[in-house]
């Protein structure tokens, strides 16, 4: 017998608190993976938002801040400021970013700081039980909205890369999902090349990843099929997947 | 003897702050705070350091947060309005033990106030000013000399004890020009030694957290009780005040900043005019001066609280002397300064009607 593969030294062997189903763990893993084949974990200081993965503080294998609802990017900005030397990631979901926290994301782009911000998108406040959040779909039930969101009453979903993209500073920007396994595949070498962009001095990169969250969708969480095709139907149309801004890409 | 220079007091205090080691600074503009970002901006690239203009006060402090999270020496600025915006990051700094130096140049308040220089932020400062029990090492200078200066005590404090600290001082000692001197001795960021605290490129060490929460049931308080003892040696070792004319003098002014250059003057007027005058002056709001105040009501029945809001510090004052001796009140609101003789006046008041009530008991 042969070991195929284990727990990437960046991410703690600690019991996670993510609900089953839950798409926090996988990209929690592959931000591990990366940071373990770039070789950059002593280096690397992470940062965790509020929310759901408040506790990623403890679960990443390296130096990890946790600060104040959708700062992220402003915090990234004083610790790469004052340590150059250092890798930052700004670990966030879709209301710590997206609402409370827009303009500390709008203007990290607009500097370009090189830092790399993972951005989780499930269309829903987790941590506080499932209010409506910047990127919850039109019709979608959530508790601030118990019939559905409406344009009329709410507006609508927030579309960060479409957004960021119009942002000069904005260096790599791609849309990805963990709701199946070719999706898992590209968000991992999206990171990776955040990650690497970061290393090689190139500006500010963000990844959207479109993630599950059945306890507070109310999809059956025996049967998490029902979560993943939330995403594939309910979202994907709305966030389509894809390449937003690469301004380093070689043009051929 | 050190080169004088003429400076506004922002630029003595951001100045003051570049000699004791500030290598990172985040501000946004705001009147009458402005030079400090501004000097700011060519200054710290001279020596290896960083400025950033963000888009908010509210980023300006959580890019502070970040930057003292990997022990660098930073600092922050602004004016009241801009003040408020900030205390959501320093509750979060108390919480999470860094060693953030903000300044904070008052203008008058509330609201968008005016411009204009005034004390209205005491409570702000002293009490926490953001959510939770905490508390912040609160300087108050009155010159641009003690401008340029402070700041190498409130790194040293806030380094010390793990908290932040701040310089409280106003409008018109911000932009007024003075004679200044750097007297304290120049640090250099590169020989310190490095917090075991901070975050950072972590080869060969386990890792290291930043953060102000615990959610397990009771260890918040053990959190919390831990930085208590720390406020409570705060309180023991680095209260600083200064006394005028206070060895046979029967009514003490108690003010600080500007009200305390006010009252220099009122206190001449009424030694001129045959009244045993002196000044107390609180030179760190928090820790306040409590103990020499108790000790100095064994003699002083009269203590007048002279200040430019409407009745702030007056508070401490009387928690200080618990009914000891009488604690009276010339407020001045709106961010305007009272006058030496405003204050003299009402000194004289009080010492008529304490003579009225003398000979009635009589």
């Amino acid at each position: 017998m042969q070991l195929q593969n284990k727990r990437p030294e960046s991410l703690l062997d600690v019991k996670m608190h993510y609900c089953p189903g839950c798409g926090h763990g996988t990209i929690h893993r592959l931000v591990a993976e990366v940071m373990d084949e770039l070789g950059i974990r002593s280096r690397t200081i992470g940062i965790a938002p509020v929310g759901c993965a408040v506790f990623a503080d403890t679960y990443f294998n390296c130096d990890m801040i946790q600060g104040p609802h959708g700062r992220g990017p402003a915090e990234a900005t004083g610790i790469k400021r004052a340590k150059p030397d250092t890798i930052v990631f700004s670990y966030q979901g879709d209301g710590d970013l997206a609402s409370i926290g827009m303009a500390e994301i709008v203007h990290a782009a607009i500097r370009s700081e090189n830092i790399t911000v993972v951005f989780v998108n499930n269309a829903i406040y987790g941590m506080t039980g499932g209010q409506m959040a910047p990127t919850t779909l039109i019709g979608q039930k959530a508790t601030t909205c118990v019939e559905g969101r409406t344009a009329k009453q709410s507006g609508y979903p927030i579309k960060m890369c479409e957004m960021l993209a119009t942002i000069d500073g904005a260096t790599y920007l791609e849309r990805t999902t963990v709701h199946n396994v070719p999706g898992v595949i590209k968000t991992k070498s999206a990171l990776r090349k955040a990650f690497q962009y970061q290393i090689d001095g190139k500006g500010f990169s963000m990844v959207e990843i479109l993630s599950m969250c059945p306890t507070n969708w109310g999809t059956r969480l025996d049967n998490p099929s029902e979560a993943t095709k939330f995403v594939a139907e309910g979202m994907l149309p709305v966030f389509p997947l894809g390449l937003y801004k690469d301004a380093c890409a070689v043009k051929k | 003897m050190a080169e004088k220079k003429l400076m506004k007091g922002n630029e003595a205090l951001a100045e003051g702050a570049v000699r004791a080691g500030c290598r990172f600074f985040a501000g946004y503009p705001i009147t009458p705070q402005n030079e400090v970002p501004e000097y700011m901006s060519w200054r710290l690239p001279q020596v290896g350091g960083a400025f950033v203009q963000s888009e908010s006060e509210v980023s300006a402090i959580n890019m502070v947060y970040g930057a003292a999270a990997t022990g660098v020496r930073c600092m922050t600025s602004s004016s009241s309005p801009g003040m408020s915006l900030k205390q959501e990051g320093i509750s979060y700094a108390a919480g999470a033990d860094l060693p953030i130096f903000i300044g904070n140049v008052m203008r008058g308040g509330p609201g968008l106030g005016n411009i204009a220089g005034a004390q209205g932020d005491y409570w702000q400062a002293t009490r926490g000013g953001g959510h939770g029990d905490y508390r912040t090492f609160v300087m108050a200078p009155n010159s641009v000399t003690e401008m340029g200066s402070f700041p190498h005590k409130c790194y040293e404090v806030a380094f010390k004890y793990r908290i932040p600290s701040m310089v409280l001082t106003d409008g018109i000692i911000g932009q007024m020009m003075e004679p200044v001197e750097f007297t304290t001795p120049e640090v250099d960021p590169k020989a310190l030694p490095e917090p075991d605290w901070a975050i950072g490129v972590n080869h060969n060490r386990a890792k290291r957290i930043v953060k102000s929460y615990d959610l397990r049931e009771g260890f918040l308080e053990l959190m919390v009780n831990e930085r208590v003892k720390r406020y409570k040696q705060i309180e023991a070792a680095e209260v600083m005040y200064e006394e005028k004319m206070m060895d046979d003098a029967e009514i003490a002014i108690v003010a600080y900043g500007t009200s305390a250059r006010v009252s220099v003057a009122a206190m001449k007027l009424a030694r001129e005019k045959g009244l045993k005058v002196g000044l107390f002056r609180p030179i760190t709001l928090w820790p306040f001066p409590k103990a020499r105040l108790v000790e100095l009501s064994k003699r002083v029945k009269k203590f007048l609280v002279v200040e430019m809001s409407l009745g702030q510090m007056v508070e401490d004052v009387q928690l200080s002397l618990n009914g000891r001796a009488e604690v009276h009140l010339h407020a001045k609101p709106g961010a305007s300064v009272m006058t030496a003789d405003e204050v003299y006046r009402t000194m004289d008041a009080i010492v008529k009607k304490g003579a009225k009530e003398y000979a009635a008991a009589k």
